[in-house]
């Protein structure tokens, strides 16, 4: 027997739909779960004292810090080296086994597990070149680790600036440079920072790295050779080692709203980009 | 009517090729100065590659190649010494479509300037006025030359490019269809534009729509399939072309 | 910029462009270099197929480790991919495109958030229904393979809705015109179009899957043993590394550096084919 097309298609749909419904309640479920019980601890107080006993009682201010800091030299160093990448991948050369292999590279690296950056940094930065865990040592391997996210979202947005702009420039006597700087960087820069932005969450999520290359210090830094931790890192071993639950979830909820306002910022800026360029 | 020749471009035995085609096909002519060359033909007949090749924009595609010489002035505008950029300030071409660079109309018209290095203000007022003028679109923008340049209508933005051309003071304005997009009365306005603007420069106008030629042009040539079939004064190719292919062209047989 | 020159910035930008082709290579270099030299005094074959790891002993075999990595991705891929291509499909082909920007977009947050987090998560809601449904300790590779399986979901439902739409739309409506209805030109046009971005994804969720460290190490128990049974406690490759590095010294290190070339190489094999997939459907579109 035939089953009729419409009812296999209304099937169909029910099946698809409720796996989408799932998926998005799965969503849904993680982030009211985290701030339901996060949300009230979170305070001010919380936010700006620092942590005694372990982080078993009071703040996360040092760790808010680490938090800052850490992306900040990640994005400091990552993105000049990918936005240029970039440029050069799509204003300076023409499709080759140069820029194939250039982009192959980029989507490795993407695919590198974190474990592996962690790795790295630890023998590269904290131990051959001396920098031992410190803010140094996390910031470059987490810019290694975000290097691939920069470079494929700023060539994204550098690609769609339109060509007829580089003609006009050309025209008018423009050099490659100049064209780059005055029409298509300008042109192309909410797509850009939306690429920095999202290096910055990714660097804000990690927590691999960041154990294995900043150590887990609770004090307030005061060179970048100090060691520090992140939120993530933070959450990570007071859930692990049961210091507090009341303290990792005032954490978790804090780490959830910065990592949602990195993410929707993100996403608005690369909306408006969109819609402008249409 | 003998009329004394300056040449201003001399085009010898050009070959150009994409891709080893061959597009256009031993091009021989000049191009006076303070006239204006009308070129015609139907699409795909290699006008436009021909223009592009003035001021070397081909070369921003990959796989072309010129061989024979083209003189600016006597001079080899494929010399390995010149500066490709320094040419096409001196060569300036407006392209088919309006493109108005995503800023304002004030620093459409002073791109070019600004990347010379010209940075004095007063200078650059008394350039963005008179170009504007001269492509008659200054009274129509004078009180927003900060608006974007995008916000112009198709017309206004095709006269900004024009000006755009004129601040750089080129000695040779190179026009792609520049009309081919726009109305009647925005066409008139630049065809006004050009025949003023002849007396200071060289302009060579291709155009798909052969009455705009007869209307402004000096001089026309008439293209087919990256062949000059003929050139000469615009009056004889429109009254009594040598070639058959002309004639019929002109008078609509093909095209 | 101006000191450079035109040619200067060219040549710097030709340099810097190999920046992250660079730190692919220093990353193999060096994880290479720690991790090699052991793999040849302590013979390839006994470091993957033995099961016997007691560092202290002298004893580094992985095999328990591997399994555990395979089998955790596998049923992260039995959940997650399943899920997830349902997902895109839905969202491409069955909703307004009004709403596929809303919920796309929320599902990508889910890949923003951290992995600790759903590790947690897994934890303290995941383990003890796994427990009191199931039996066992909770903490296990079905757990495991469960948490994994809903973090590559947004990995394989973006990639795949992008491969849908790559779709032209005239080929569908080409289709629809000859009477199939919707979900016909779907599961016989559509996808069919669209199957090697899918298989992308789905590569690329293993990748996700295998190399994936915290949230692992937080869920599957940990014990160094052979799976028999989902409920039972495993430790994968990546919690391997991660749980012993801090103490580890002399071969012990060694040996975990070892354990890192493994999941590096199995890693860019992995992402070779899923490259040669997404570069087969550009040239289609």
């Amino acid at each position: 027997m035939r089953i009729p097309p419409k009812y296999t298609q209304i099937a169909a749909i029910t099946i698809l739909g409720a796996a989408t419904v799932f998926t998005v309640a799965i969503l849904i479920f993680i982030l009211v779960f985290v701030l339901e019980k996060g949300l009230p601890i979170l305070s001010l107080n919380f936010l700006f004292t620092s942590p005694a006993d372990m982080g078993r009682s009071g703040g996360i201010f040092p760790i808010l810090i680490g938090t800052v800091l850490l992306p900040l030299l990640a994005i400091i160093v990552a993105a000049p080296l990918g936005i240029a990448t970039s440029v050069y991948l799509v204003e300076f050369t023409n499709e080759s086994r140069i820029t194939r292999l250039i982009r192959f590279g980029t989507d490795c690296l993407a695919g590198v597990p974190s474990i592996i950056f962690g790795l790295f940094g630890f023998i590269f930065f904290v131990t051959i070149l001396g920098m031992g865990w410190s803010i140094m040592s996390g910031g470059l391997s987490l810019a290694f680790m975000i290097l691939p996210t920069i470079i494929r979202t700023s060539e994204e947005a550098i690609r769609a600036v339109p060509k007829a702009y580089r003609e006009v420039s050309f025209s008018l006597g423009a050099s490659r440079w100049q064209t780059v700087r005055k029409v298509v960087i300008p042109n192309a820069l909410p797509g850009v920072v939306t690429g920095v932005v999202l290096g910055i969450g990714r660097s804000i999520e990690e927590t691999a790295v960041v154990i294995f290359t900043a150590g887990s210090s609770l004090l307030i830094p005061t060179s970048v050779f100090d060691s520090t931790r992140t939120m993530a890192v933070h959450f990570y071993i007071l859930a692990r080692e049961g210091l507090s639950m009341e303290n990792a979830y005032g954490t978790a909820a804090a780490l959830i709203i910065a990592v949602l306002i990195v993410n929707l910022t993100a996403y608005f800026m690369m909306h408006r980009f969109i819609a402008k360029r249409n | 009517m003998q009329q004394e020749k300056n040449i201003k471009i001399d085009i010898r035995h050009v070959n150009i090729f994409a891709r080893d085609v061959k597009i256009l096909k031993d091009l021989n002519f000049e191009v006076n100065s303070n006239q204006i060359l009308g070129i015609i033909g139907p699409a795909g007949s290699g006008k436009t590659t021909f223009l592009r090749s003035l001021n070397r924009m081909n070369e921003l595609e990959t796989g072309w190649r010129i061989d024979g010489q083209i003189l600016l002035d006597g001079k080899d505008i494929y010399d390995s010494e010149l500066d490709v950029n320094s040419l096409r300030k001196r060569v300036g071409i407006v392209f088919a479509l309006p493109v108005a660079l995503p800023m304002s109309i004030y620093e459409n018209i002073v791109y070019g300037l600004r990347l010379s290095g010209v940075s004095d203000k007063k200078r650059l007022d008394e350039i963005v006025e008179k170009s504007l003028s001269a492509a008659f679109l200054w009274d129509e923008v004078k009180d927003r030359l900060s608006l974007s340049g995008l916000r112009l209508s198709g017309g206004q933005q095709q006269r900004l490019c024009l000006a755009r051309v004129l601040a750089m003071e080129p000695d040779v304005i190179l026009l792609d269809e520049p009309c081919s997009g726009l109305d009647p009365i925005s066409t008139t306005w630049i065809e006004d534009a050009l025949t003023e603007l002849k007396k200071k420069y060289t302009i060579i106008l291709v155009t798909n729509n052969t009455m705009q030629a007869a209307r402004v042009a000096d001089m026309t040539a008439f293209f087919l399939m990256g062949e000059l079939i003929e050139i000469g004064l615009t009056k004889q190719i429109f009254t009594a072309p040598v070639k058959k292919e002309t004639s019929d062209y002109i008078t609509g047989r093909f095209g | 910029m101006k000191l450079l020159g035109e040619k200067g910035v060219e040549r710097l930008l030709s340099v810097v462009a190999f920046s992250a082709i660079s730190a692919l290579g220093l990353i193999a270099v060096f994880i290479f270099i720690e991790g090699l030299p052991f793999l040849f005094k302590y013979g390839i074959k006994d470091f993957l197929l033995s099961s016997d790891w007691r560092p202290d002993a002298g004893k580094f075999g992985i095999y328990p480790m591997i399994a555990a990595s395979f089998w955790v991705m596998l049923g992260a891929m039995l959940i997650g991919a399943p899920l997830g291509i349902a997902g895109a499909i839905f969202l491409a082909e069955f909703v307004p495109k009004t709403v596929m920007n809303i919920i796309k977009p929320a599902i990508e947050l889910l890949a923003a958030i951290p992995s600790v987090i759903y590790g947690f998560i897994g934890v303290v809601v995941l383990a003890p229904v796994i427990r009191d449904l199931f039996g066992g300790p909770g903490l296990s590779l079905l757990a495991g393979a469960i948490i994994l399986g809903i973090m590559i979901m947004p990995t394989v439902i973006s990639i795949s809705i992008d491969s849908l739409l790559a779709v032209p739309v005239s080929f569908r409506e080409g289709s629809l015109a000859l009477g199939a209805t919707k979900w016909q030109t779907v599961h016989m046009l559509t996808t069919k179009a669209a199957k090697s971005g899918i298989v992308a994804s789905i590569i690329l969720g293993m990748g996700r899957a295998i190399g994936e460290t915290m949230a692992v190490i937080m869920v599957t128990g940990n014990s160094v043993m052979i799976p028999h049974s989902p409920l039972e406690s495993v430790r994968t490759l990546t919690a391997n590394i991660a749980l012993e590095m801090s103490y580890a010294i002399g071969m012990h290190r060694e040996a975990l550096f070892a354990t890192g070339v493994v999941l590096f190489i199995v890693i860019i094999i992995l992402n070779s084919i899923a490259s040669v997939a997404i570069r087969k459907k550009v040239i289609v579109k």
